[in-house]
């Protein structure tokens, strides 16, 4: 253990200096990795509850606030990666801010946000007590190469999992992975309940689905499903307890099917010890990560930052703020973090921003957001690749009004960053998607 | 399909314009959707009339073509259209020979070509439309892309794990000028027989590029009303995409 000692005192070293920098949140945990590849499987596999591991397309960031606030309140200690920051080194910088030089967290939970190619790194290290697969669509095709591919990532985790596996009951290519979770894991459901089907297609993009092998809908006592009573307010049924009704503080279809999954994670780790009163409070105070619907007060008015990153997520995202036209601008980034194709605007219909129109598009790609509209017959006021530049443009005109930045990641740190300094923001951690 | 765009119509229409898209389900997840959505638009700025067939496998054959479109799909995608293929297979290659234009992006261009041999060494037929064969690969060549090519510089994105080779006095459809193109190594992209384009780019292709989607209407319109009268159609937004494109690329 001497090695994890010198691992994790050079990591806060670095830690403390990237800090004073303002820099990013991966290089110390980078410094830790390097003096101890062992380091993860050394801090966390012996954690009195377990490691919960979330992944899929979308939804990851919010998922694990949501589970997390969900532990908590039931009296868990848990120890998680809040920033976003899903790459391994990520879950290592996240952790140094927390351990004693001795290796011992002080947590009976790690609830660790990864990415979908991560995640396997990760599992490599340490095994999951736990993994909650949220859904598979397009992303970031330039890192995945296909559809297919992001899938048999998921089900590699799944069988790597030693307790539990939650899978998404709607989604083909995460339903059928139950085939794939090794002998005498438990498997739980999350879903969308049969009465609200309809509102399925909001959630996933129109891509080829193949039924083979897709699950059937299981027993309702071990599914957690999700039950609209309006568009802000839910139920989450099942396991004979069901949680809610509860508003989030956070808009949309995904929000809550989000909290559905977070939920049935929440009974899959807690057994008896779920309380579906002490679950509904905690879903609905519980706050949006950044950017992921986060809104920033501007001098008395709303700021909305919407994170963008795949079609799916665009089209969620326009279903969930397109019904309240505010003034609008998009920054499209093309950066690594952002995926470098931008493809993937085609594959989502800007339609419902024809009334309203774009007051700016901007980012390194910002001039293909303006083509991608004028396909779809929106109005772009302005377009300017500088994100500076465009945010002080943007602010300036539409000042006094509420507004709404829709933007890929790199977009979105370096606009926050802006805000931040502004307004006075929290500091957040920068890693990857 | 429906685009609401109304920039630019023109009220009367000057002729009726049938575009095939090939397999949108199968074949299309990289975005190549957005050429079939450049190319009904650019028609109604012109003044034409588009009707978009999409062609699924199984499906009976449109009853007009004027211009056929095909994507990029994945290895399952390209499984669940071979069969379709081959049933068309004939009337595919005495429409290219009758000088029907089709672009075919990433995987079309592909099935397009003599055959695929996979990494495992199997020969997969292909319609032969196109003198290419494709190999695949363990490494994808995956990344932004700039050609040159007779209808000017074109940008795009190409991600794809096959290593394509032109058959001898096979024409590419361009020259690399930053990425990787067919195979990584002769500096060739695509490939171009008559006017049957294969070519690796995503981007879509067609939007960034309005001189190629211009090219490709020309030749559809030419065949289906017998003269080409093109509006004068605003791509400064086009343009500036494309440019700063090929400046960031190029000096990179």
């Amino acid at each position: 253990m001497i090695r994890s000692t010198l691992a994790i005192t050079a990591g806060k070293l670095a830690r403390g200096v990237s800090r004073l920098r303002g820099g990013g949140s991966a290089l110390p945990g980078l410094v830790t990795e390097r003096i101890d590849p062992g380091i993860l499987g050394h801090t966390l596999a012996d954690l009195p509850g377990g490691i919960v591991v979330v992944t899929g397309t979308n939804g990851k960031t919010t998922t694990t606030k949501m589970l997390v606030a969900l532990l908590r309140a039931h009296g868990q200690r848990v120890f998680t990666n809040p920033t976003g920051s899903n790459f391994t080194r990520g879950v290592i910088s996240a952790m140094l801010a927390e351990i004693p030089l001795s290796g011992r967290l002080d947590a009976d939970w790690a609830v660790l946000e990864l990415d979908e190619a991560h995640a396997l790194h990760f599992a490599a290290a340490v095994a999951p007590t736990h993994a909650l697969l949220l859904n598979v669509a397009r992303d970031q095709l330039d890192r995945f190469a296909e559809i297919d591919q992001t899938a048999e990532l998921l089900a590699r985790l799944a069988a790597q999992a030693t307790t539990g596996v939650v899978l998404n009951v709607d989604d083909s290519f995460v339903s059928r992975i139950h085939s794939r979770v090794a002998e005498g894991v438990t498997v739980a459901w999350f879903g969308v309940d049969p009465t609200c089907a309809d509102r399925l297609p909001e959630l996933q993009e129109a891509d080829v689905r193949e039924a083979d092998g897709a699950a059937a809908l299981p027993d309702s006592a071990e599914a957690a499903l999700l039950l609209l009573q309006d568009e802000h307010t839910f139920t989450v049924t099942g396991s004979g307890a069901d949680v809610g009704p509860v508003t989030l503080r956070q808009r949309g279809l995904a929000a809550m099917i989000n909290a559905t999954a977070a939920t049935a994670t929440a009974r899959a780790v807690l057994g008896d010890d779920f309380e579906p009163g002490v679950a509904a409070t905690a879903l609905a105070t519980v706050t949006p990560p950044f950017g992921r619907g986060e809104v920033i007060d501007i001098d008395g008015h709303p700021l909305e930052l919407v994170l963008v990153k795949n079609p799916a997520g665009f089209t969620v995202a326009l279903g969930t703020y397109g019904t309240e036209p505010v003034a609008t601008m998009i920054a499209i980034n093309d950066n690594y973090a952002d995926g470098r194709d931008v493809s993937w605007l085609y594959d989502v219909s800007f339609e419902s921003l024809q009334g309203h129109g774009v007051a700016l598009t901007s980012g390194v790609r910002g001039w293909d957001m303006a083509l991608r509209l004028r396909y779809d017959g929106v109005e772009v006021a302005h377009t300017e690749p500088d994100l500076d530049l465009a945010l002080e443009q943007f602010l300036r005109e539409h000042a006094g009004e509420p507004t709404r930045i829709f933007c890929t990641y790199t977009a979105m740190m370096q606009l926050r960053r802006r805000l931040a300094a502004r307004y006075n923001l929290a500091r957040f951690g920068e890693d990857s998607p | 399909m429906s685009d609401p765009s109304q920039a630019g119509a023109v009220t009367a229409s000057k002729g009726t314009i049938h575009l095939v898209h090939l397999y949108p389900r199968e074949m299309s997840i990289y975005g190549d959707l957005g050429n079939t959505r450049a190319l009904a638009s650019r028609l109604r700025w012109h003044g034409y009339t588009p009707v978009v067939h999409d062609h699924h496998p199984g499906a009976p054959w449109p009853h007009e073509a004027h211009l056929l479109v095909g994507g990029g799909g994945q290895d399952s995608g390209q499984l669940r259209v071979q069969d379709d293929l081959a049933t068309h297979a004939d009337r595919l290659r005495a429409l290219a020979a009758d000088g029907l234009p089709m672009l075919m992006i990433c995987g079309m261009y592909q099935l397009l070509g003599r055959a695929f041999i996979t990494a495992e060494g199997h020969r997969l037929p292909g319609l032969g439309i196109l003198d290419v064969t494709t190999t695949g690969n363990a490494t994808r060549m995956i990344g932004p892309v700039v050609l040159q090519t007779p209808v000017g510089e074109i940008v795009g994105y190409e991600n794809h794990s096959g290593s394509t080779v032109l058959g001898e006095g096979q024409e590419p459809f361009g020259q690399v000028r930053h990425g990787q193109g067919n195979n990584g190594s002769d500096g060739t992209e695509g490939a171009r027989t008559g006017n049957v384009i294969g070519s690796y780019l995503h981007g879509p292709i067609l939007p960034a590029n309005p001189a190629l989607a211009d090219h490709l209407l020309e030749i559809a319109v030419v065949r289906a009303t017998g003269a080409w009268d093109p509006e004068d159609v605003d791509d400064t937004i086009a343009h500036q995409a494309h440019d700063r494109q090929v400046r960031s690329l190029l000096s990179a």
